[in-house]
């Protein structure tokens, strides 16, 4: 018998072993799985502060967070899709479509901006949902979906605005007003970050204290017993892509307001940095494992060594190159620490 | 307000004391089951009669539609003809929520547990209770703290010692604690009729052993439980009447007292038949 409570005396004498440093710190990171990136974070801070004096000012860190603000918001709906064990790679492409909607209505239709922004939000939501039909519908593994979207969205968002990009200063106030913000001190805070901190609030607070959020992990952990436990597993499924679609429309009204700009080639990684947030955030690709803390910290994670680099005149190829070895160190880290025993 | 006769009972081996269990109507009766897939007949018109507080036990060979015959019982499949009441009044299932719905709840053979969820996640899965006032009907906030104690008093109800913390993944729980927080959600909200398919399968004999008390426990609160098993010594240990599957049909019910092991065998087998019930 495996239970912990077996009472044979051997077993006892093994429960009490001792364990080395390593092993203790390996047990305390499987107990508190966000704890891993957040001292990686802690640690990437670390070494900026010592490598670069510019890098811990407050001018910075406001550089820092509006950069992470876009990243960080598409990550929130990556990490709802990849708990159901999908994985969406048309993030981007719906953020761009969505946002090039808002700004041609509101500066070539002549719509007011509330109305625009209305029609672009409503446009992600639906362009999600379209992901959710096709993988509940017609039964297509998400990624194959998303691959096929991501081109569909990408070219759709070419075609209607032609390539060309549409500057601030021709858009309503209200499109731009996520770029506006307050200073404190040299800090500057964007209400497009204050708006990203809000959709992370409010999406921890339903995956960990609705009903709904349990059934996403649960889908996610194991789709056949979840339905035989009376979740209904298509409907969770659909709405993940569809509030995923929401947010990423959302996404699209803070990058006008951070871009200055809307250009239909913006932000070409941001579907794997997405990605990249989510897996150093600890949250399985396999589904049903990971929290929305983790992507925020991952999201840190990524931008600060992006910026630290770029801070410390690092070329482009070298940042890069460097997140991609941070991510499958990350991930082999990961592992190690699932190997655990108990 | 049965309109139906009982099957005949072969109560003559039931020990004195359970006796009175077979002077009530039965709980769930089924007449005349017949479903066909294509061209192959799954079952062949069985009658099945099932009292508060008996365990029946199901058993037959592979094919012989152990598992057909329950799925029509909890809806997971819909007879082709014959008729189903639960408390004398004719029910349709069409889907195994609308069993659960009456009282009917099912412990699949794959547990339906789900690994990453904690223990009283699991227990209340689908079925989740909400905070009082408008953090719960407003913010849709779940009982948490409530789910866990109710669930700590289900799962110590069933006489289980060995799990404690209620937030504990079932990940890392054993294969016999993973089957008790399965048995202990069926119990929970199995309000009459709890159906356990091959529950001791894959455990050891100490766990199979807790499995079986679980068993005993849940007809002594009163359920109505049917056990399908295959491991004859389980079935011998806790079944109050043993309803045996042959080729699609009913072969016969027999108690653990009035046939031992070796004649329940032959007659699944067809080595021996029964001539009256």
């Amino acid at each position: 018998m495996s239970s912990a409570t077996g009472s044979s005396a051997a077993a006892a004498e093994f429960a009490r072993r001792r364990q080395s440093p390593v092993q203790q710190l390996q047990n305390l990171l499987h107990k508190r799985p966000w704890l891993s990136p957040l001292l990686l974070l802690f640690i990437t801070f670390l070494a900026f502060f010592i490598a670069t004096p510019n890098f811990l000012t407050a001018n910075s860190m406001g550089i820092l967070f509006q950069q992470t603000a876009i990243v960080a918001a598409l990550a929130v709906g990556q990490t709802i899709v990849i708990l159901t064990a999908g994985i969406d790679l048309s993030v981007g492409a719906i953020m761009v479509l969505s946002m090039m909607v808002m700004a041609s209505l509101a500066k070539d239709g002549g719509m007011p901006g509330i109305l625009a922004l209305v029609i672009g939000i409503a446009l992600a939501t639906f362009a999600g949902m379209l992901n959710g039909l096709l993988v509940t519908r017609i039964n297509l593994p998400p990624f194959i979906v998303t691959l096929g979207t991501l081109s569909i969205f990408t070219a759709i968002a070419l075609l209607y605005s032609g390539g060309s990009s549409i500057q601030a200063e021709h858009l309503p106030g209200l499109l731009n007003f996520l770029g506006d913000g307050f200073a404190i001190g040299d800090f500057r805070l964007t209400w497009g970050i204050v708006v990203v901190v809000l959709i992370y609030a409010v999406m921890a607070f339903v995956l960990s204290q609705t009903a709904w959020g349990r059934y996403v992990y649960a889908v996610g952990d194991d789709a056949e017993s979840a339905r035989l436990s009376g979740v209904p597993s298509k409907r969770i499924l659909l709405a993940v892509y569809t509030v995923a679609g929401l947010i990423y429309g959302i996404a699209a009204w803070v990058l006008i307001g951070r871009a200055g700009s809307a250009t239909p080639n913006a932000i070409p990684t941001a579907n794997l940095d997405s990605i990249t947030a989510v897996v150093i955030g600890g949250t399985s690709l396999f589904g049903g494992r990971g929290r929305l803390i983790g992507t925020l910290i991952g999201a840190l994670i990524v931008q600060t060594f992006d910026f630290g680099l770029s801070l410390m005149g690092v070329n482009q190829q070298w940042r890069v190159l460097a997140i991609g070895v941070l991510i499958v160190v990350a991930v082999a880290v990961d592992q190690w620490i699932r190997k655990v025993k108990a | 307000m049965s309109t139906i006769e009982k099957l005949p009972l072969a109560v003559d081996h039931i020990p004195e004391g359970k006796r009175h269990i077979y002077d009530a109507e039965p709980l769930l009766s089924a007449r005349d089951l017949v479903i066909t897939f294509g061209r192959v007949v799954g079952l062949d018109g069985v009658n099945l009669d099932l009292y508060r507080g008996e365990v029946l036990a199901v058993i037959g060979d592979n094919g012989a539609g152990k598992s057909t015959l329950i799925k029509c019982l909890t809806g997971a499949y819909q007879p082709s003809s014959g008729s189903i009441r639960l408390e004398g009044s004719p029910v349709s299932f069409r889907r195994p929520q609308d069993a659960r719905e009456a009282g009917i709840e099912t412990v699949y053979q794959q547990l339906a547990v789900i690994p990453a969820l904690d223990i009283a996640s699991n227990l209340y899965l689908g079925r989740e209770e909400r905070r009082k006032g408008p953090l719960g009907s407003v913010f849709r906030m779940l009982d948490k703290g409530g789910m866990e104690k109710r669930a700590g008093e289900s799962v110590q109800g069933l006489g289980i010692q060995t799990i404690q913390n209620m937030g504990q993944a079932v990940e890392t729980l054993s294969g016999g604690q993973r089957q008790a927080v399965a048995v202990a959600r069926a119990a929970a909200f199995g309000s009459k009729v709890v159906v356990l398919d091959e529950p001791t399968a894959a455990l050891g004999v100490k766990e199979s052993g807790m499995v079986l008390d679980m068993v005993k426990q849940l007809r002594d609160n009163g359920l109505a439980v049917i056990l399908i098993s295959h491991n004859m010594p389980h079935v011998w240990d806790v079944a109050d009447r043993i309803h045996i599957q042959r080729l699609g049909g009913c072969a016969g019910v027999i108690t653990p007292q009035s046939h031992d092991m070796g004649e329940g065998v032959a007659i699944m087998t067809g080595a021996k038949t029964l001539s009256s019930p």
